[in-house]
């Protein structure tokens, strides 16, 4: 089993039309992945074809979970709408919403998070690069991909990682699989401030997975979300966890292109978040480019095959 | 975004948050006209630029002290001409420091205590947080660390709103009473209106202040807005002040990519910010420095790397240029074709490392080559990182 998705799992694509979302819908069906539905108010009873499929298009979200029992969506649509088309997906009972969308106000995420408590549906992101469950195909085609990661980079195994950046994730991923170690599902939380799924419920998720042997957790400046995270694994965690966190040289007070990447005091400064990994027994990758190699090291030490 | 000390007192006064009289000057002229309107008596004269410290900064004229208090207004039009037109450094400018363009006078309040307000974002909740203290005037984190029983906070629920309950609370704790206390109660609702309705990432307002006549006062104001939210209210971006921003900065964002000038001589081009931070990271670990932070987005378009080049190369301390690019969707050689046409068209004559990985990564290693330009290829972000800080050494 993976976390939040398999390759069974069926998806909506709000935003279907837009060319962001449609680019991303092709690269979704050429993987293999369920890409039920399309989302787009005013299109629907239309269709997007690509390469032989042809997705029907809804005008909500609610109408295409009925239609085609699609369980997950992801979200393309402008920040001025995004909101409002996560709320979408609550209404209409769904168990994940992927909000890609960039540049979703503050505000208007501090309302969606509170109207989304005791709701049934989960979200990651906004601002994320999605979730990706890779197949057993070439190059793990046959996977699920929500979002906009390169799924080609992925291949199936039993390490779990969960980031809130997007290419230093790919980075993570593109290291594992060169060293021929596999992914159970790769899963981007986003960059704002304010986001659904956090680094530790992500972690609780590897953490009961069974097929999911290690875990690399990238985190930045900015927040309490990977400290709080370090701290449950230290206490619950028997798996072997590397960290990296980027933004050790970032000025205070400068917002470092992620919303949420802004150092405010001194408990978010990456210094301190890499403190708490070593006391919580996270293995630190030095560079980035030592992502892969401390997930090696961390296993090793625990007597763990990651492939 | 930020705005000035005065652009905010006018938003304060807007929305009902009492603050002492002021008006502003932007020529010698204009104070006396400014200062006309300002009741006779004890009269502050404060720099505007928007760092912070300005009260202990230095004028490179020699000048010392951004804010200062005058026992009458002729005091005052001589100390602002000693301010107005020159560049004031502060721990917060930068030893380049502000060139001061507009002087804000108020009148000088009886001071019997001072208070802390603040309202931003509570990461860990989700949700509004007004952070409130008896220790006004002071550095807010040292109150946080040294007396923390001294700091108060509540959470405002997004969907209900600041409680009346709430409010009494923070009063009862910053242990004010009759009329202070109702003055306090009406001038932390209307601020947290202001929070809530322009979209603000932040209200500070240090000291907040009682006077022996039971008025509560914000004396400053430190505002800034959530840069996503801006599209929907035209009358804060209007309040944006360009001199304040590095031009650089401004450049880069006319083409969508992320800048942040740092003072360094390796600087960096990369697509996405985790990336971009820890390119940054990786010079330094080898023993560079970063001159900047350059996020080009998921894309990297021609257009976007040409422009990154030309602002990268805008900087006089930049002695060498990392380019990592992690091309997950993008086509490698599309990013390569543009590298390559990036640096003809801008003449680079510095050294430049290339680290491309990702989709069609060979055609694009092969492009760099065929290139006949002087730039280095990096295998890994280590190999890469190594190359650019042997080479600036």
């Amino acid at each position: 089993m993976a976390i939040l998705i398999t390759p069974t799992t069926k998806i909506i694509v709000q935003g279907i039309t837009g060319d962001f979302g449609g680019r991303h819908a092709k690269l979704s069906l050429d993987y293999g992945t369920q890409v039920a539905a399309g989302v787009t108010p005013g299109k629907g009873g239309q269709f997007f074809e690509h390469a032989g499929h042809k997705v029907p298009i809804f005008n909500s979200v609610a109408d295409a979970a009925k239609a085609t029992g699609a369980t997950v969506s992801v979200i393309f649509v402008p920040p001025p709408f995004a909101g409002d088309a996560i709320l979408e997906c609550v209404d209409a009972g769904l168990d994940l919403a992927v909000a890609i969308t960039e540049g979703i106000p503050v505000r208007d995420m501090v309302r969606v998070k509170r109207a989304m408590q005791g709701s049934k549906t989960r979200l990651l992101g906004p601002n994320c690069p999605g979730v990706v469950t890779p197949g057993t195909g070439k190059d793990s085609h046959g996977g699920c991909r929500i979002g906009i990661a390169p799924g080609y980079i992925h291949k199936k195994g039993h390490v779990g990682v969960v980031s809130r950046s997007g290419t230093l994730t790919y980075e993570a991923v593109f290291q594992l699989t060169s060293k021929n170690i596999g992914q159970t599902t790769c899963v981007g939380i986003g960059g704002d401030p304010v986001n659904g799924t956090s680094h530790l419920d992500v972690i609780k998720l590897f953490n009961a997975d069974p097929e999911t042997h290690g875990i690399i957790m990238i985190g930045e400046i900015g927040g309490n979300a990977e400290v709080e995270a370090a701290r449950w694994i230290r206490a619950n965690c028997t798996k072997p966890v590397a960290g990296f966190i980027a933004g050790a040289t970032a000025p205070a007070g400068r917002r470092m292109g992620h919303a949420g990447a802004i150092v405010g005091g001194a408990e978010d400064t990456a210094a301190a978040k890499i403190a708490v990994f070593k006391e919580c027994g996270i293995e630190v990758a030095i560079t980035p480019s030592d992502m892969a190699d401390a997930l090696l090291r961390a296993a090793k030490a625990k007597g763990v095959t990651l492939s | 975004m930020n705005i000035h000390e005065y652009q905010a007192k006018a938003l304060f006064e807007k929305f009902g948050v009492a603050a002492p009289k002021g008006t502003t000057a932007t020529t010698p002229e204009g104070f006396i006209t400014a200062l006309a309107a300002l009741p006779e008596g004890p009269t502050m004269v404060k720099s505007q630029i928007h760092a912070g410290g300005r009260g202990k900064g230095t004028f490179t004229n020699g000048y010392k002290g951004g804010v200062k208090f005058c026992k009458t207004k002729a005091e005052a039009l001589d100390i602002a001409g000693k301010m107005l037109g020159h560049t004031l450094v502060t721990a917060q400018t930068g030893p380049a420091g502000r060139k001061v363009q507009t002087i804000y006078f108020t009148v000088a309040s009886d001071i019997k205590k001072e208070y802390y307000l603040a309202i931003l974002l509570d990461r860990a909740s989700s949700k509004p947080v007004i952070v409130a203290s008896t220790e006004g005037g002071m550095d807010i984190e040292a109150v946080a660390h040294d007396t923390p029983e001294k700091l108060f906070k509540v959470l405002v629920d997004p969907a209900y709103g600041l409680a009346d309950f709430q409010v009494r609370d923070l009063i009862t704790r910053l242990g004010l009473a009759g009329a202070e206390a109702k003055n306090a109660a009406k001038l932390i609702r209307n601020l947290y209106t202001m929070f809530w309705e322009t979209d603000a990432a932040m209200l500070e307002v240090n000291p907040l202040i009682t006077t022996p006549t039971g008025d509560v006062l914000a004396l400053d104001a430190k505002v800034s807005f959530d840069s996503n939210a801006l599209y929907r209210h035209p009358e804060i971006v209007a309040l944006r002040d360009l001199n304040e921003e590095d031009p650089k900065e401004i450049e880069a964002s006319k083409f969508s990519l992320s800048y942040i000038a740092l003072d360094g001589n390796i600087a960096c081009l990369v697509n996405g910010a985790g990336l971009a931070m820890s390119t940054m990271d990786i010079i330094q670990h080898f023993g560079g420095t970063p001159a900047n932070f350059l996020d080009v987005g998921g894309g990297a378009s021609k257009d976007q790397v040409i422009a990154a080049f030309k602002i990268i190369l805008g900087d006089p301390n930049v002695k060498g240029i990392l380019v990592n690019i992690f091309g997950g969707i993008m086509d490698c050689n599309v990013i390569a074709t543009g590298i390559v046409e990036a640096v003809k068209e801008v003449g680079l004559k510095l050294p430049l490392v290339v680290r491309l990985e990702g989709n069609n990564v060979a055609a694009g290693k092969a492009t760099l080559a065929a290139s006949g330009l002087a730039l280095v290829s990096g295998d890994t972000m280590a190999d890469a990182a190594q190359k650019i800080v042997k080479l600036v050494a």
